[in-house]
């Protein structure tokens, strides 16, 4: 660490420190009056009315008690109880029918009760807001950057006149610069509400760019309301300022949205490249395969309740092996009796989706599962207060990337991809050259099959995990690969990316419904110009 | 009278004709006139769902047409059967008049329920029988038409004419779901009363309903029949087996195909038409794709490019979902998923395939 | 050539024994017909009632079944295809010649087999929430009709938590287009403007909710206290809720009011991220007293699973089914005019701790509940109606039924009758 730096941390402490002290334990009331507040505040909690327990949580937070905050964050996430019998307040950890609970009062242990003997203390959502309210309070002076931040931001929507002298002095102390300019932001709309112009002016120029949705509100408000040229002036010039911003900042947001969109149909339609592109075969199974493969997440997660990242992570080799295996099945057993019939292949494979979609029904039920995503993948990374990238889909474009390179590697530099290309150009000439076509083949319907599979996997952090979680697909795959031109990976991939982006930017002026016909008529009316896609076929193969 | 000269040549034909007339007589018969208690009589069920499968049967034919002849494997024909449906829909729904609920004389149910204040333009003319009976060829003919001119003349074929096809009907599905669309949006078209003043509820129209799809489907046979057998039909197989060939001999192969898509069409339109007035809805499930995979697969399961093998198939394979959606419901779908493997592969030529090896070989 | 012969007439004769079988069975027993899609994409939903129905019938056959005869179930799979659901619907009543139908979930099924009841004069009861506008009398709604759903909600919203903005979300068909129809009826009834309200419709199974979710934020940053109402369907609840998760739309800044999402939906979710969205039905599992208790026992027992959950439909079949029951038995027979007679005014106990009562216009009087999502996948009641609100069949804020009324009683006996003109349209 750098000792500048270190130096700046202890520091950071101790001011935490002495402000927790100046919080908690200033203003002219006593302790043992504290206590009672805090007491009666607890005893309000019991109440079953609302208005009671907002006001119970009033009195708790008022108190400075030193575990309030404590209790109040257990409030908030559900994790207070009261005891049915005798009713006193406890903190639970439930597990199953069981529940570990401490005391409220004096933190002591009171062993294992079971669950139906306790009652939930709930809170709805004004009391939830109330809370954090109460919290950001007490989060102003939080260690952690990020929480200060947010609880700035949080001051930001419901600015008053009293707040600025308290940031006025957080800002004299606050070493991090991003909380810093939040501090800034704040009092610079607070200042817009003064009468004084001169101030106004001021606070205009701090402004200036900032993305906070909170400016662009209080700007709109102050240009309806505000007498003075100069200011109302100033003021729009910022806000055209801001708003052209935000338009290019929805842009890349639009750009953002689409590339997610496509990155979820070219995994979902890759694998269909190859069973369909490379072989020839129309596998009306292929939504069933990704469906597989989601199904294989969900049983991971249940075989192993405690670590969901993990389970994610092994999931994947996990459901190429399942949905793989599940496609040399179906090809050895009905597929490879089909070859040169390609029609015929979309006959049989229904078949096989109508019996895998039956069979997921009968082992799993009917009903959707419900697949955990992990800490790590969800929320969003955020750019600027107005632009944020949502981290799963974030991550499932990468894994998107990362599988296609994966596959294109495995077909153009291994031997079995060398193999695979052989055949499919040749197959009469591929097996003069000594190479087992039909265990080619199997393996490469194996390999689309498997693909499905992580697919699948990739799809259980976005949406359903049920039965019908293929069938939604299937077409769309279809459409993608078609659109790219059969039988070419780099065709999928720049076939499902345009599609994604483009319905992204049909979609705000012609609503999801519309949009997506749009998109179709365009492949139609593509598909009259391009007979081949996007990128055809060249050479023999072609015929 | 060469049809009967084309008659004599195809058996199988012959004999599907011959008991497609006789149950054309006889389930009207044994419904209307054998009195209840009767052993022989035949319910109004009865009655109404095999009029839906001979619909079922004249689509299919529709399908094969275009696949067994041509080559074309449609993915989207449920949406020309969906069209013509949506055609004789309106003229029922306007037939209702002022006994919807709201009794609004000139705006079906669905439209008062959504306060729209005018008839949309596209809903003037279906009071007429003939307009709507117009409509319910022409605009799937229409649509045939201008997409197979765009499809055939820039030389789109196989497996991409199946997507564009699929992506068709998909549209068409999506569309029709919106309510601004006017056609009742999700719930379709319903609640239908009569039909050129005859109560739909009664079992006199459903018997004429039942003859009419009857002899549309004989009409529909005879037809394809002629086109089939016809220097007409020698070309189409010819365009199937090798296109370019023909092409190069100096036929135009993108008009046969579009006139011949054009007809099918058309055909599926007919059979729309009859549908809905025997089942009493309309909405856009028909046009979804996987229901026109279905039609293809009855096509597949009779036997393709036999015509009456298409008819055979829809029979077979509607009969057995109606049969194993009540006997077996949690299982039903193993078993039509099992029959769609085991018919591709142990009969790659169809049910109907059966019969025809045994001719062969004597 | 003989051969031939023999096949083709198999295949025929395979074709025709449906003519006579079903017909010959003595009547022994009372069969009730249930009318729930096994396969599909409304199986999600569906199963789990036909158990229910399942369940119901055997419970009542321990207790000595009905008249004296013992119940029967005829189950059949219309899978989600609505004009089979006509088909199943006629063969159940005039093949199985079954006493009366539980069954439907959407709107479409219950439009394509209502021509099918009204013809040949059989019962449908329908147990879900649904966009009102209908009466019939062949038809008996159990489930929530837009009053007793969607307006108390909006009340909720507005009143205890002062939202001033409103985002009304659907999927584009006809419950959710005349749901938000009526709620931005009500909406500019209560003085909101214009420009507060956003309506938004998706297709069914829509799954990409980026740029959706991402609008939802920018409306909502406008500085008001802004909500959702969600009338989404089924299968895009569940990306939608991971996606509001994602871009940190948590219930305290923006709540989503739903009324299609209820516990089964949840159990398909991780429920963390929308604690404290909200959920509007007449019922939910976590209600606290012992007819709910002894239900979700019997249940558990029933599916052998404890951890199942129980949902709001499951409630409606519950209800009537029960006053299906008594009403054969205070008519006495199962005849279907005698038991239309007789069921108006049966009043049966709920789950929600009441009693709800069969109106005069076919639909029942059921307490309105508000639920906010827990962490558990359990909704915690926060807010409920002082009694029982009775099923309003045509709606006060629709220019088209404001005059309509519905009353099956004679001596009106009318499904839409218009106060108004004095005239009675549709069904008599």
């Amino acid at each position: 660490m750098h000792p500048l730096s270190h130096r700046a941390c202890s520091l950071k402490i101790f001011f935490f420190l002495f402000l927790s002290f100046f919080l908690f334990y200033a203003g002219p009331t006593h302790a043992g009056e504290n206590t009672t507040r805090f007491e009666e505040g607890l005893s309000l909690l019991l109440h079953k009315d609302f208005k009671l327990k907002g006001k119970g949580i009033q009195q708790i937070a008022d108190s400075g008690e030193k575990h309030s905050e404590q209790l109040l964050q257990a409030l908030l996430e559900g994790g207070l109880y009261r005891v049915k019998k005798d009713n006193t307040l406890v903190y639970a950890a439930i597990d199953g029918s069981k529940a570990s609970i401490t005391a409220v009062l004096d933190g002591r242990d009171l062993g294992i009760a079971k669950k139906r003997k306790l009652k939930k203390i709930t809170i709805n959502n004004t009391l939830r807001t109330k809370l954090k309210g109460v919290l950001a309070a007490i989060d102003l002076n939080n260690p952690d950057p990020e929480i200060r931040l947010a609880a700035v931001n949080k001051l930001i929507t419901t600015p008053t006149m009293d707040s600025s002298a308290l940031l006025e002095k957080l800002l004299q102390t606050e070493p991090d610069d991003n909380v810093r300019l939040a501090l800034t932001t704040a009092m610079a709309i607070i200042s817009l509400r003064s009468p004084d112009s001169e101030q106004k002016l001021a606070a205009l120029a701090v402004l200036r760019g900032s993305l906070n949705p909170a400016v662009r509100n209080e700007l709109n408000s102050l240009i309806a309301r505000e007498q003075n040229q100069e200011v109302r002036k100033k003021a729009e010039s910022v806000l055209t300022a801001i708003e052209s911003k935000i338009a290019f900042y929805a842009l890349v947001e639009k750009i953002f949205f689409g590339l997610s969109l496509g990155s979820v149909l070219v995994l979902a339609a890759i694998g269909l490249a190859i069973t369909f592109g490379v072989i020839g075969v129309i596998n009306m199974a292929h939504g069933e395969l990704i469906m597989l493969g989601a199904y294989t997440t969900y049983v991971l997660q249940q075989m192993m309740p405690g670590s969901i990242s993990l389970a994610l992570f092994l999931a994947i080799p996990a459901a190429f092996i399942v949905s793989g295996l599940a496609g040399i099945i179906i090809e050895r057993s009905v597929i490879r009796f089909l070859y040169g019939r390609p029609l015929e292949t979309l006959l049989a494979t229904f078949g096989i989706s109508l019996i895998l979609q039956q069979a997921v029904r009968s082992v799993f039920s009917p009903l959707n599962r419900s697949v955990a995503t992990p800490a790590w993948m969800s929320g969003s990374l955020q750019i600027n207060p107005i632009l944020s990238l949502t981290t799963n889909r974030l991550t499932i474009f990468v894994f998107a990337l990362l599988v296609f390179a994966g596959l294109y590697l495995i077909l153009k530099k291994s031997s079995i991809g060398l193999q695979v290309r052989a055949v499919s150009q040749n197959r009469a000439m591929a097996r003069a050259m000594g190479i087992r076509a039909a265990r080619v083949d199997a393996l490469t319907f194996g390999l689309g099959s498997g693909i499905a599979g992580i697919a699948g996997v990739a799809l259980s952090q976005l949406t359903n995990v049920g039965p019908n979680l293929g069938q939604a697909y299937i077409i769309d795959s279809f459409m993608v690969v078609v659109f790219g031109g059969v039988g070419n990976l780099w065709g999928t991939l720049i076939g499902g990316l345009s599609l994604g982006v483009a319905n992204k930017f049909f979609e705000p002026w012609a609503g999801a419904v519309l949009a997506k016909i749009l998109i179709l008529v365009f492949i139609i009316l593509f598909i009259q110009k391009r007979p081949q896609g996007l990128f055809p076929q060249k050479g023999r193969a072609a015929g | 009278m060469i049809i009967i000269q084309y008659l004599k040549d195809d058996r199988g034909g012959a004999f599907m004709l011959g008991l497609l007339v006789l149950t054309t007589i006889v389930i009207p018969v044994c419904n209307l006139l054998v009195p209840e208690s009767s052993g022989l009589h035949i319910s109004t069920y009865t009655m109404t769902l095999m009029g839906k499968y001979l619909c079922y049967a004249l689509l299919a034919m529709a399908v094969d047409l275009v696949w067994g002849y041509l080559g074309i494997l449609s993915l989207g024909h449920g949406a020309f059967f969906a069209l013509g449906g949506y055609a004789m829909g309106m003229y029922l729904m306007r037939q209702i008049g002022s006994r919807g609920v709201y009794g609004d004389p000139i705006l079906p149910d669905f439209m008062v329920f959504l306060n729209w204040q005018l008839l949309p333009w596209f809903w003037h003319g279906f009071d007429w029988f003939w307009f709507a009976m117009l409509m319910v060829v022409l605009v799937p003919g229409l649509l045939a038409l201008v997409f197979g001119w765009l499809a055939f003349r820039s030389r789109v074929t196989g497996v991409y004419l199946s997507i564009i096809t699929q992506a068709l009907t998909y549209a068409l599905l999506l569309a029709f779901f919106r309510n601004e669309m006017g056609f009742g949006g999700n719930n379709g078209l319903t609640d239908f009363k009569d039909i050129l003043g005859f109560s739909l509820q009664a079992d006199s129209t459903r018997a004429g309903l039942f003859i009419a799809s009857g002899l549309a489907l004989g009409l529909g046979y005879l037809s394809c029949l002629y086109i089939t057998r016809s220097r007409l039909g020698k070309l189409c197989t010819a365009i199937r087996d090798q296109e370019d060939r023909a092409r190069f001999i100096g036929y135009r192969v993108e008009n046969v195909k579009l006139w011949i898509f054009t007809f099918s069409a058309m055909l599926a339109g007919v059979a729309g038409a009859l549908y809905v007035p025997q089942v009493g809805i309309i909405n856009p499930g028909e046009f979804s794709p996987l229901a026109s995979i279905e039609i293809v697969i009855w096509v597949a399961v009779g036997g393709r490019a036999t015509l009456y093998g298409a008819v055979a198939g829809a029979l077979m394979v509607n009969y057995a979902k109606s049969y194993l959606t009540a006997a077996m419901p949690d299982a039903w779908l193993f078993a039509l998923g099992a029959l769609f493997v085991l018919v591709t592969l142990l009969l790659p030529r169809g049910v109907t395939g059966l019969l025809r090896k045994k001719e062969v070989t004597q | 050539m003989k051969s031939k012969l023999l096949t083709a007439s198999l295949a025929c004769a395979l074709t025709l024994s449906s003519l006579f079988s079903g017909q010959a069975r003595a009547e022994e027993t009372i069969k009730v017909g249930v009318l729930h899609s096994l396969s599909g994409t409304m199986a999600i939903s569906e199963t789990t009632l036909k158990d229910t129905m399942l369940m119901l019938i055997d419970e009542q056959n321990k207790k000595g079944g009905l008249l004296g005869k013992k119940l029967e179930a005829v189950v059949v799979d219309p899978a989600s295809n609505w004009p089979l659901f006509a088909e199943k619907a006629r063969e159940l009543i005039s093949k199985d010649k079954v006493a009366a139908v539980f069954g439907c979930w959407t709107s479409v099924s219950r439009k394509s087999v209502l021509p099918v009841f009204e013809e040949l004069n059989s019962l449908l009861f329908y147990p879900v929430q649904y966009e009102g506008e209908e009466s019939s009398k062949n038809v008996f709604y159990t489930g929530a009709a837009p009053n007793q759903q969607a307006i108390p909600a909006v009340d909720y919203l507005m009143n205890e938590m002062g939202v001033k903005r409103w985002v009304l979300a659907g999927t584009d068909y006809v419950y959710p287009r005349t749901t938000n129809k009526i709620l931005e009826a009500y909406l500019k009834d209560k003085g909101v403007a214009e420009e507060d309200i956003m309506i938004n419709y998706t297709p069914f199974g829509h799954s990409d909710w980026q740029s959706i979710v991402s609008d939802i934020k920018k409306f909502g940053s406008a500085g008001k206290k802004t909500a959702v109402v969600s009338t989404i369907n089924g299968d895009a609840n569940v990306p939608f809720y991971k996606e509001l998760g994602n871009q940190g739309i948590t219930a305290d800044k923006i709540p989503v009011v739903a009324f299609s999402v209820g516990e089964e939906e949840l159990s398909g979710i991780d429920t963390n991220p929308l604690v404290g969205h909200l959920a509007a039905w007449n019922y939910f599992m976590s209600v606290d007293n012992e007819t709910n208790d002894a239900f979700i026992e019997s249940w558990h027992k029933f599916i052998k699973n404890d951890t199942r959950v129980t949902n709001d439909p499951m409630e409606a079949h519950y209800i009537g089914f029960n006053m299906w029951v008594k009403a054969v038995e205070k008519a006495g027979t199962t005849d279907p005019t005698a038991v239309q007679d007789a069921i108006i005014g049966v009043t049966v106990p709920n789950l929600s701790g009441g009693y709800s009562a069969m109106m005069p216009n076919h639909h029942i009087t059921k307490p309105v509940l508000i639920g906010e999502i827990q962490n558990d996948g359990q909704f915690e009641v926060v807010w409920q109606t002082s009694g029982m609100v009775a099923g309003d069949a045509w709606s006060d804020y629709l220019e088209g039924s404001k005059d309509l009324i519905s009353d099956w009683r004679n001596p009106l006996s009318c499904g839409s009758f218009n106060v108004k003109t004095g005239k009675c349209s549709g069904q008599k």
